[in-house]
C-alpha cells in the first residue's frame, strides 16, 4: 500500500477535484490518498465524487485556518 | 457501463471554452466519460495556439474587457485553457472535430492541434456519442 499526498491550497475550480481523481487513477487497489486544499466547495464534492466512484472515505479534517485534509481509499 | 457527458462546443468565445473544459473535467473527475464535439467558431479554438484566443461572449470592449478578465482569474488562481485541456486528456476524455466545420471554413488538419483530437467526425459521430450520454450541452 503506498500513501500518495497532494497539495491543492490555493488552487479552485475544478483544480482540487481534477488532481484528485488524476491521482486515483493512478492508486492501485487499497492505496490512500491525501488531499490538502482550501477550495471550500471541493471540501463537499470530493467526497460526493467518491461516492459516485464507490471509493471510501476515510477521514475529513478542517483546521482554524478553512484548510481542509480528505483521506481517501482506493 | 459508465455514464457519459457530452459537450457541443460551438461557441468560441473564452468564457465559454472555459464553462465546457470545466464541466468536462469535472465529469471525468467524478468519474464520467467525457466527449468534447467541436463546431464551428469552437473548432477556431482547436487551432494551434488558438484556444485561449477567443473573445469574451459579453462585454469585450476589442480585448480590453478581456485582459481584464484575464487578470481578474489570474489573481484568482483559476487554471489556464491549456492546463484544463491537458486535464482533459489526461483523465481520457475525448476530443472529436467537426469536419464540416473545417470543410466551410477551409481548414486543413495539419492548421490544427492534432495531438488533442481524438477522432473527426459529423452529426452522426456526436449523435452516436450522445444517445446513451446523461449530460448533453450545447455550449
Amino acid at each position: 500500500m503506498t500513501e500518495t499526498n497532494i497539495d491543492v491550497r490555493g488552487e479552485t475550480c475544478p483544480v482540487p477535484l481534477v488532481e484528485c481523481r488524476k491521482a486515483l487513477r493512478k492508486a492501485s487497489s487499497g492505496d490512500e490518498i491525501i488531499i490538502v486544499g482550501t477550495h471550500p466547495a471541493s471540501k463537499k464534492e470530493i467526497p460526493m465524487a467518491c461516492e459516485a466512484m464507490g471509493l471510501e472515505v476515510m477521514d475529513i479534517d478542517e483546521n482554524e485556518d478553512k484548510e481542509w485534509k480528505i483521506r481517501i481509499r482506493k | 457501463m459508465t455514464e457519459k457527458a457530452v459537450i457541443i462546443v460551438h461557441s468560441g468565445d473564452l468564457d465559454k471554452i472555459y464553462s465546457a473544459l470545466i464541466v468536462a473535467n469535472g465529469a471525468l473527475s467524478m468519474g464520467m466519460e467525457a466527449s468534447l464535439f467541436f463546431t464551428f467558431w469552437g473548432l477556431q479554438r482547436l487551432k494551434k495556439d488558438g484556444l485561449d484566443k477567443g473573445p469574451l461572449s459579453k462585454m469585450n470592449f476589442l480585448g480590453l474587457g478581456k485582459w481584464m478578465v484575464k487578470n481578474r482569474m489570474k489573481k484568482a488562481n483559476v487554471a489556464s485553457l491549456e492546463k484544463l485541456m491537458n486535464d482533459f486528456k489526461e483523465l481520457g476524455g475525448k476530443v472529436i472535430a467537426c469536419e464540416m466545420t473545417m470543410e466551410i471554413m477551409g481548414i486543413e488538419p495539419e492548421q490544427l492541434q492534432q495531438d488533442w483530437i481524438d477522432e473527426y467526425g459529423a452529426v452522426g459521430t456526436y449523435v452516436m456519442e450522445a444517445r446513451e450520454a446523461s449530460i448533453n450541452l450545447f455550449i
